[in-house]
């Protein structure tokens, strides 16, 4: 019965998995620069859950602001992270992550 | 009570299960969808905390949008996704490792977490109790009041985000053929006829 007394350490608790997958799937796909968008999205999401589990616990609806704002900028940042992508494509026939050198110095 | 232990447990253990999925799938479009399903959980957990705004709107924004991105990009790119994929077992190690350290980490963290008693003082915006005030009344209160700068700040990123991803895929092609409406309605008859007299018997 304890267990399913939930509180925020299990939402906080979810958070830190979900984050620490989208750390791993950096590590894990380092060629592929689309799974590494979508680890990305993973860790945002984290971070979401933090915020409101934080929000609803303190009865402070800022964290929920917040996380609106966040989901904003993910929003933003995937359109043009998948835009360049795109765009790579486009002139160089590939998007793996290790030939993108261009810009070495 | 037990519903919501029961729920929340469900939402979690799927939400992450499909994390792992979108990690370690073979195909990028599964990912994809796993990722989606990654998203519809973690809007029920956000239901179960009592934040249905942000669940409404992240399955708006997540799933009917950025997911929906993934997956056109993913398709419409002719890769050989399981070129992208070797070198994945030599990363494993290394990234577990990581992982787990992290998770350890991060897991201490939230064991060891206190809450000050005299928190309830800072509040910037005490949430109203839920039969007097829905949440999205409560945040639409205080989004367009107090935080009237920041919203028209997130609009203004969405924008420029808008215009950066049309200016960066935007390309002008050679030889396609278009309506010019301005073309069309420029020609004249004398641009465009011409009136030859033909000698019976002689042709042109």
């Amino acid at each position: 019965m304890q267990m399913l007394q939930i509180g925020l350490s299990h939402y906080l608790a979810v958070a830190a998995i979900l984050f620490t997958i989208g750390i791993f799937g950096i590590f894990l796909n380092r060629k592929n620069v689309i799974i590494i968008l979508m680890s990305v999205e993973l860790i945002l999401l984290a971070v979401n859950i933090n915020l409101v589990a934080f929000s609803v616990h303190l009865q402070d609806l800022t964290g929920q602001i917040f996380a609106m704002l966040v989901l904003t900028v993910a929003a933003a940042e995937a359109a043009i992270g998948l835009a360049i992508i795109v765009v790579y494509f486009r002139n160089r026939g590939t998007i793996a992550v290790e030939d993108i050198n261009v810009m070495k110095g | 009570m037990i519903v919501q232990g029961l729920a929340f447990y469900m939402f979690a253990a799927v939400a992450v299960a499909a994390a792992v999925m979108v990690v370690s799938a073979r195909n990028p479009v599964h990912s994809v969808l796993f990722l989606i399903l990654a998203f519809f959980n973690a809007a029920g957990l956000f239901i179960l905390m009592g934040a249905e705004f942000i669940a409404m709107i992240l399955v708006v924004v997540y799933v009917g949008a950025v997911a929906v991105l993934f997956l056109f990009v993913v398709m419409m790119l002719d890769i050989s996704f399981s070129e992208l994929r070797q070198g994945f077992l030599q990363y494993l190690p290394m990234g577990g490792l990581v992982g787990v350290v992290l998770l350890a980490e991060l897991l201490t963290i939230v064991a060891g977490w206190l809450i000050s008693p005299q928190v309830g003082e800072v509040r910037a915006h005490p949430t109203p109790p839920m039969d007097q005030l829905t949440n999205t009344h409560a945040i639409g209160r205080i989004l367009y009041t107090d935080y009237v700068y920041l919203f028209q700040a997130a609009g203004m990123v969405l924008l420029v985000a808008m215009i950066g991803a049309i200016v960066l895929t935007l390309r002008s092609r050679e030889g396609v053929k278009k309506q010019r409406i301005a073309t069309q309605l420029a020609r004249r008859r004398e641009d465009s006829v011409e009136i030859k007299k033909v000698q019976p018997g002689s042709g042109i």
